[in-house]
């Protein structure tokens, strides 16, 4: 069990009078631990890494790879596997514009989920725009579950390891296992997911995974791309610049060795030492405990909308109470009032200190296969209680009186 | 002021000159991509003079009680008049802080306005930074 009280004491933002924060899929809050380690290397450690021979060099750097070693340690990868980028759509942009660019050609297919946020579906649709490759989509039934396609004769398979809308999280395993017996590689978008469950990649075996370090409690400016030894080896660089070249020359350049080869520039160092923090820090729970906690709350939440007058729980098919307990759901619901535009609402209960998202959250033809514009997003962090959704159901009906009166 | 002033809350639950436009001089459809809020208007235009308006829409509660109001403004001006109205005369007429997540919501009655009396003068319609008043240099 999680001592919610405490986990929130280590929350500057959270342990607030008056904040509801109900919107760790856009960002999580940071734990005190991620501000003093990022504090303690300006402080104490600040330098250009890999550039210097003098003593606060050496400790950026060891600061620096040490961070990436705890990634590797995370998803039980190797730290030479682990590209450090600037956010996950900065990680996906580069498999898109380096791997794509290298080996998918004319009327080369790649498949994607209607579940995508628009990061994992831009970068492929400049593909198609800029070389005619074909996008397909895997479509989903009234639960949100994916409905798998046949892969033959598809490139790559690039889908959510869960949905940043209706929390579903798709059979990654079984999907994995059916792309590499087509032939096809698998990219995860574990944006979501990263937080909400243990990922290894060995044991799902995927091709490339991304992730950003502010959904973890970490800080924003950094991300995180996994991928397999020889992919990563048989890619061209993404951005030139420094530290991502073997030698230059007037005529030309080679390239470092993975994982430099991709990190062209200064990183984000500060921001690397922070995600070690962060990781650090989430590694002291169980995750069992973790998604109990949260299982929790996805019950308590969709239990307490559904009561609300006029709401529709997004990819609710009367079975979603199921679907949580048997975790194929993590991390938020979605969804609509009757009469009630999401921007009025999250605006209204936004000034009694509740913070709800509200839009197409960056999933338009999700919205648009599901028949709605715009939707109200609850979701969960470590920190959140029954409290918190107490708190914000109780101004949701508020709010209904007033537009609606 | 509140942003969600009676004068607002009123117009969004009982909106004035909604109707289909049947038989209506010119029709103008436009949207607000980023939140999902479009309004149709329709116009009856006798020489250069608006007589009549209805308007359809969805969306959020400015944006459609803006459409409201505004609509109360438009019979018996020209459309010349209508094409110098500026983005401050829409947000005194709706009298609340109009801030900047919500100022595309506010516009779109008179982004709306402007394109139906565009395509009936068989012009291309302004974008929004033109309806926004951002300068685009």
């Amino acid at each position: 069990m999680l001592n919610t009280d405490e986990i929130r004491r280590q929350f500057p933002l959270i342990s607030q009078k008056g904040i509801t924060y109900l919107d760790s899929a856009a960002t999580a809050q940071k734990p005190q631990a991620v501000l003093d380690a990022l504090e303690k290397f300006y402080k104490e450690e600040n330098a250009n890494v890999h550039r210097g021979m003098h003593v606060l060099a050496e400790k950026a750097t060891i600061a620096y790879e040490g961070a990436r070693k705890s990634v590797s340690a995370f998803l039980n990868a190797a730290p030479h596997e682990i590209i450090f980028t600037r956010g996950c759509t900065e990680s996906i942009n580069l498999v898109a514009k380096s791997w794509g660019k290298a080996n998918l050609k004319q009327g080369d297919t790649v498949v994607l989920s209607i579940l995508e946020h628009h990061s994992n579906i831009v970068p492929w649709l400049q593909l198609k725009e800029e070389i005619g490759i074909n996008v397909k989509w895997m479509d989903i039934d009234n639960e949100g579950t994916l409905i798998l396609n046949d892969f033959k004769n598809v490139k790559l398979i690039s889908i959510t390891g869960c949905s940043n809308v209706l929390g579903v999280k798709p059979d990654l395993k079984s999907i994995i296992k059916k792309a590499h017996a087509a032939g096809a590689k698998v990219m995860i978008d574990a944006a979501q997911l990263v937080v909400h469950e243990r990922i290894d990649v060995k044991d799902l075996d995927c091709d490339f995974l991304t992730f950003s370090g502010h959904k973890l409690y970490g800080p924003t400016g950094i991300g995180v791309l996994y991928g397999k030894r020889k992919l990563l080896e048989s890619m061209p660089p993404f951005m030139g610049g420094g530290m991502m070249i073997g030698e230059v020359t007037k005529e030309g350049f080679t390239s470092a060795e993975i994982p430099h080869k991709f990190e062209a520039g200064t990183p984000p160092i500060a921001q690397a030492v922070g995600l070690h923090a962060a990781i650090d820090w989430l590694s002291q729970f169980d995750w069992n405990d973790i998604q109990q906690q949260e299982q929790k709350l996805l019950l308590y939440a969709y239990n307490t909308l559904k009561e609300v007058d006029g709401v529709s729980i997004l990819g609710d098919d009367d079975n979603h109470s199921s679907l949580i307990t048997h975790h194929k759901i993590a991390s938020c619901l979605s969804f609509t009032i009757d009469g009630v535009h999401p921007h009025d609402l999250t605006e209204i209960i936004g000034r009694k200190g509740v913070s709800l998202r509200a839009g197409h959250h960056c999933a338009q033809p999700l919205h648009e296969r599901l028949g709605v514009t715009a939707s109200t997003r609850m979701s969960f962090g470590i920190y959140n209680t029954v409290e918190d959704i107490q708190k914000s159901v109780e101004e949701i009906n508020k709010a209904i009186q007033i537009l609606k009166k | 002021m509140d942003l969600y002033a009676e004068n607002i809350l009123d117009h969004y639950r009982d909106p004035r000159h909604k109707g289909e436009g049947n038989e209506a001089s010119i029709s103008q459809s436009e949207d607000n991509p980023s939140c999902g809020d479009k309004l149709t208007v329709h116009l009856w235009i006798e020489g250069t003079v608006v007589k009549k308006i209805e308007w359809e829409g969805v969306g959020c509660a400015i944006s459609q009680a803006g459409m409201s109001i505004f609509s109360e403004e438009i019979e018996g001006k020209s459309t010349d008049e209508l094409l110098a109205i500026k983005k401050d005369d829409v947000y005194e007429l709706l009298g609340v802080p109009i801030g900047p997540r919500r100022f595309k919501c506010a516009l779109l009655c008179l982004h709306t306005v402007k394109n139906a009396i565009r395509k009936l003068e068989e012009k291309d319609p302004q974008s929004w930074l033109e309806t926004v008043e951002i300068d685009k240099d």
